[in-house]
């Protein structure tokens, strides 16, 4: 399954640069891009693929520190963004910020790769 | 390859990340880039704590000299064991930083006039009013005083090599919370932030002056002297000050001279007029409690001594409770992030807590230059020369802007033409200031922290110089005292209470009163000491203290009635004190009221609310009604009376003081003022007054009881705001009673910043707690732990041990290690 493989690696690459802190928060739209051209599927799939990588990354990686902390700083920061308070939506609104930019990069490494 | 869908894709993803990547304008304020905000492994989550985190650690800094070890308790409070003083001060910037660093940075950008770095312009009036204000003019005198002095620049270097290495260390993303929100990055700690630090004090506890003398000259001005000093006089009648009335004074050693020239050049109402207005004033009610009772009194035989500082209260909070031991001394208490040693608290030994003495120690003088380039000035009949002293003042995505400022003999030239309004007439006021001179920063605390006796107390407090502060001290000895400490002016009677003649030297303080002339009292017969900003002596003392309307009168009173009543006093009977809510301003208030309120004028609805008034046990608890009627009816009835004349003077000024119109009609039934000087037909009498002030009172209560919230904790609305006045990350709310004139002088954003109860048994008994929390991380579960405690008036036990029983001790969670190796 090419489109597994694809949202694992886009994901796994994510969080290594995301470990070297001193890297732009955007770091990872360049390994999802080389993703979608090293592991080539359709753009639709593609797209899929980069997005759910780094929702699944994101939106994993909030939960849990949310969970750890009795999701005290997400309500107060959905007050500020102003999301309502839900820590939820505030989970939700990280995971897909984080997807759509993946998803349009690796969205982008399709199109490089696609012959007609 | 398909280039336009390519490139369409492309353009697309490249667009979504700069616009996550950018500061999105959101009304007046603007968004964090939401990309980086957001990231799980850069952006804010990883500023929530997890719930259970622990804080041991084993740390290595080679700049320290020996071993340092932090026993952590369970409300996060560090408990230092240093083997020497240098490396505690070090760990103690270190825990600082570690829990406080953005606004240990934030406070200081304040005082520095460097806001608008990082906010941008919307802050620019108050950077530029605190450069002119000489902030850091200020603190750079201080600071080359100090580093005079090895002992204390020694402290000051190892505390900000201690905030440096827990800055260095910091990766990215644990950057406190409030820099990712706002989109900056911490910068390196000085020696010169905690003088800027101190001055920020200095600022709050003193600068109301600066507000004040030029309302007063619009005062004087509008109601011409004699008069003006009938409503804003500097006696009270109800006074109970400091030093208890009838102590006799030596004559003073210095006698101020008034000025020839003075009746018309200063008191008469054209002598000096300006509008000038601070964007930012420092609170009127920067007051506190303390007092300290003899062993004659408690219980135990031993004193206890107890300190209720009233500041704004804010979120990360000022205060940062902990306890410093190494072999010289052995401290706990409340510190200022931001500054090395303990501030108000205890040691081994003696116990000491301070309130702001509230004296004049800042005036304005009219300088009179040649021309706008401001190069030199008529002084003494010559023409001087001026230095100027440029201010840069950063401003974020926008030019810089120079604040070019005068220096004159006198200070700093705050008002020019390139700082004023059009009312100030394009007049020249330099401004002279305590906080101006080279002061000995944090000398005194560091004095404190080590005293043994009385003896070293009056030692480590002879040489504070701004703000003047009440410091009262209890020793395990079983001594009490107080004493008001500061560098005071001598002054003539009204010297600097407004706007000064500043063409020659007459007007110029004449020398400081000699530090063993300043009031102070040690073991009263009557077995306590006690101090609440009232003025510090009855008017025998020599020495002029300024206008009465710097002084609060009632919170004074009640305490030393209640003092003077209790025996047998324990920590507990302190606690209840502290925050007790007895009203004594509307005790002697409302039979006045009641006495002028015509009844027959009100209908059933309004009767109603009169008896909630007759009914009231005085107290502001918090759910009084009669508390919120008392309110609502005075300050109508203060509207009543001088809404007219201030609405008539074109310059702004203060309304007289509460205790004035109270005393004035308590003297004289037949109130001058009381008319209406908008009609010209009729002369209203304070029963007019009342009446017109009753309707409108009881209207607005009954607006207020429709909506469900007359009761007083809910009018009144108590909350601690974070410092940017988020409300996400403020408490709302509170409900605690207490205000004005009440010993819990808890208001709506200002109160009881630190209460402290130290009884001076062989092992020290101490409570404490602040509206706060020790940890400014608003991802912490310990960022407001102690604010539902501190509005219930509920204490903490402190824990005060030697290092062997805290390794032990059951309350101790966490362990933290320093070595050099």
């Amino acid at each position: 399954m090419k489109i597994v493989s694809a949202i694992v690696l886009t994901g796994f690459l994510a969080f290594v640069l995301g470990v070297y802190s001193s890297l732009p928060w955007f770091s990872f739209a360049f390994t999802s891009l080389i993703v979608s051209v090293s592991i080539h599927q359709k753009p639709g799939k593609a797209f899929l693929s980069g997005f759910l990588g780094l929702f699944l990354l994101w939106g994993g990686m909030a939960l849990m520190k949310d969970a750890a902390n009795d999701h005290l700083l997400a309500a107060k920061v959905a007050q500020i963004l102003p999301l309502g308070g839900s820590y939820i939506v505030l989970i939700l609104v990280t995971a897909i910020v984080g997807g759509l930019v993946s998803g349009l990069a690796a969205l982008t490494g399709s199109y490089l790769r696609q012959t007609k | 390859m398909r280039i336009l869908p390519f490139l369409i894709s492309g353009l697309v993803t490249t667009g979504l990340v700069v616009v996550l990547n950018t500061q999105l304008p959101v009304g007046a304020s603007k968004t964090p880039r939401l990309g980086y905000f957001l990231s799980p492994q850069l952006g804010f989550w990883q500023n929530a704590e997890s719930s259970n985190a622990s804080f041991d650690g084993d740390l290595k800094f080679a700049a320290l000299r020996g071993k340092v070890d932090v026993y952590v308790d369970d409300r996060l409070v560090p408990h230092i064991y240093a083997e020497n003083d240098l490396d505690a001060y070090y760990v103690q910037g270190y825990l600082h930083a570690k829990f406080r660093l953005w606004q240990m940075e934030f406070q200081t950008h304040v005082a520095a006039g460097r806001l608008s770095e990082i906010l941008g312009d919307e802050r620019l009036p108050i950077d530029r009013m605190f450069r002119r204000l000489g902030m850091v003019y200020g603190a750079e005198q201080t600071m080359a005083n100090m580093d005079k002095n090895p002992e204390m620049k020694a402290t000051v270097d190892a505390y900000a090599e201690g905030v440096n290495a827990y800055i260095n260390a910091l990766k990215p993303e644990q950057i406190p919370f409030e820099y990712k929100l706002l989109d900056y990055k911490p910068e390196a700690w000085t020696p010169m932030k905690t003088y800027l630090f101190l001055m920020f004090m200095s600022y709050d506890l003193t600068a109301r002056g600066s507000v004040t003398d030029l309302q007063m000259t619009n005062a004087k001005n509008y109601f011409g002297y004699d008069d003006f000093d009938k409503l804003y006089p500097n006696v009270q009648d109800s006074l109970d000050p400091i030093i208890p009335k009838g102590t006799d004074y030596e004559r003073s050693s210095i006698l101020p001279v008034k000025p020839k020239n003075a009746d018309s050049a200063y008191f008469s109402n054209t002598a000096n007029s300006s509008t000038a207005m601070l964007p930012m004033v420092p609170d009127v009610d920067n007051g506190s409690n303390n007092w300290a009772v003899s062993g004659t009194k408690t219980k135990s035989g031993r004193p206890i001594l107890c300190n209720d500082p009233h500041l704004g209260l804010n979120l990360p909070s000022l205060w940062y409770e902990m306890q410093i031991h190494t072999p010289t001394h052995n401290t706990y208490g409340a510190s200022f992030p931001g500054s090395p040693a303990v501030i108000i608290g205890f040691n081994d030994s003696i116990a000491w807590g301070v309130t702001n003495a509230g004296r004049d120690v800042i005036d304005y003088y009219d300088i009179r230059f040649k021309d706008s380039t401001m190069e030199e000035y008529k002084f003494n009949g010559v023409w001087t020369k001026a230095d100027h002293r440029k201010e840069v003042i950063k401003i974020k995505n926008k030019p810089d802007l120079v604040e070019n400022i005068a220096m004159t003999v006198f200070g700093p030239v705050m008002y020019d033409k390139a700082y004023s309004n059009i009312s100030t007439e394009g007049k020249y006021l330099a401004i002279h200031w305590t906080a101006h001179k080279a002061g000995t920063g944090l000398q005194t605390f560091y004095k404190l922290d080590r005293a043994k006796n009385y003896d070293d107390y009056l030692s480590a407090i002879a040489k504070w110089q701004c703000p003047g502060q009440n410091f009262a001290f209890a020793s395990k000895t079983g001594e009490i005292a107080i004493k008001q400490q500061g560098e005071f002016i001598p002054r003539w009677k009204r010297q600097g209470d407004f706007i000064m003649p500043g063409t020659d030297s007459s007007y110029m303080w004449q020398g400081i009163i000699p530090v063993d002339e300043n009031p102070m009292i040690k073991n009263p017969i009557r077995g306590f000491v006690s101090s609440a900003n009232q003025m510090s002596t009855d008017s025998t003392y020599p020495y002029y203290l300024g206008a009465a309307n710097s002084f609060p009168l009632y919170r004074g009173i009640i305490i030393n009635r209640k003092l003077s009543e209790m025996n047998n006093i324990t920590p507990e009977d302190m606690q209840h004190l502290q925050m007790e809510n007895y009203n004594v301003f509307a005790e002697m208030a409302r039979p006045v009221l009641l006495k002028n309120i015509d009844e027959a004028g009100l209908n059933a609805d309004e009767k109603k609310y009169l008896d909630i008034l007759k009914s009231w046990n005085l107290k502001g608890d918090v759910n009084e009604k009669g508390a919120t009627v008392f309110k609502c009816v005075w300050d109508s009835l203060e509207n009543e009376v001088w809404g007219d004349e201030i609405k008539k003077s074109k310059l702004p000024f203060p309304k007289p003081d509460a205790s004035t119109l109270l005393e004035s009609l308590l003297r004289d039934g037949n109130f001058r003022f009381a008319d209406n000087v908008n009609t010209a037909d009729k002369t209203e009498t304070i029963k007019d007054d009342l009446m017109t002030a009753c309707k409108k009172a009881f209207a607005n209560l009954k607006t207020l009881e429709s909506k469900g919230s007359i009761e007083w904790a809910k009018v009144k609305d108590t909350k601690v705001s974070h410092l940017l006045k988020i409300p996400a990350l403020s408490r709302l709310h509170l409900p605690i009673g207490g205000g004005e004139h009440m010993i819990n002088a808890t208001k709506e954003m200002h109160g009881p910043s630190w209460r402290i109860i130290v009884h001076l048994t062989d092992e020290i008994e101490a409570y404490c707690v602040y509206p706060g929390g020790q940890n400014g991380n608003p991802g912490s579960k310990y960022y407001d732990t102690f604010i539902d405690s501190w509005a219930t008036g509920k204490y903490y036990r402190i824990l005060f041990l030697k290092k062997e029983a805290a390794a032990k001790n059951d309350r101790i969670k966490w362990h933290m290690s320093f070595t050099n190796s």
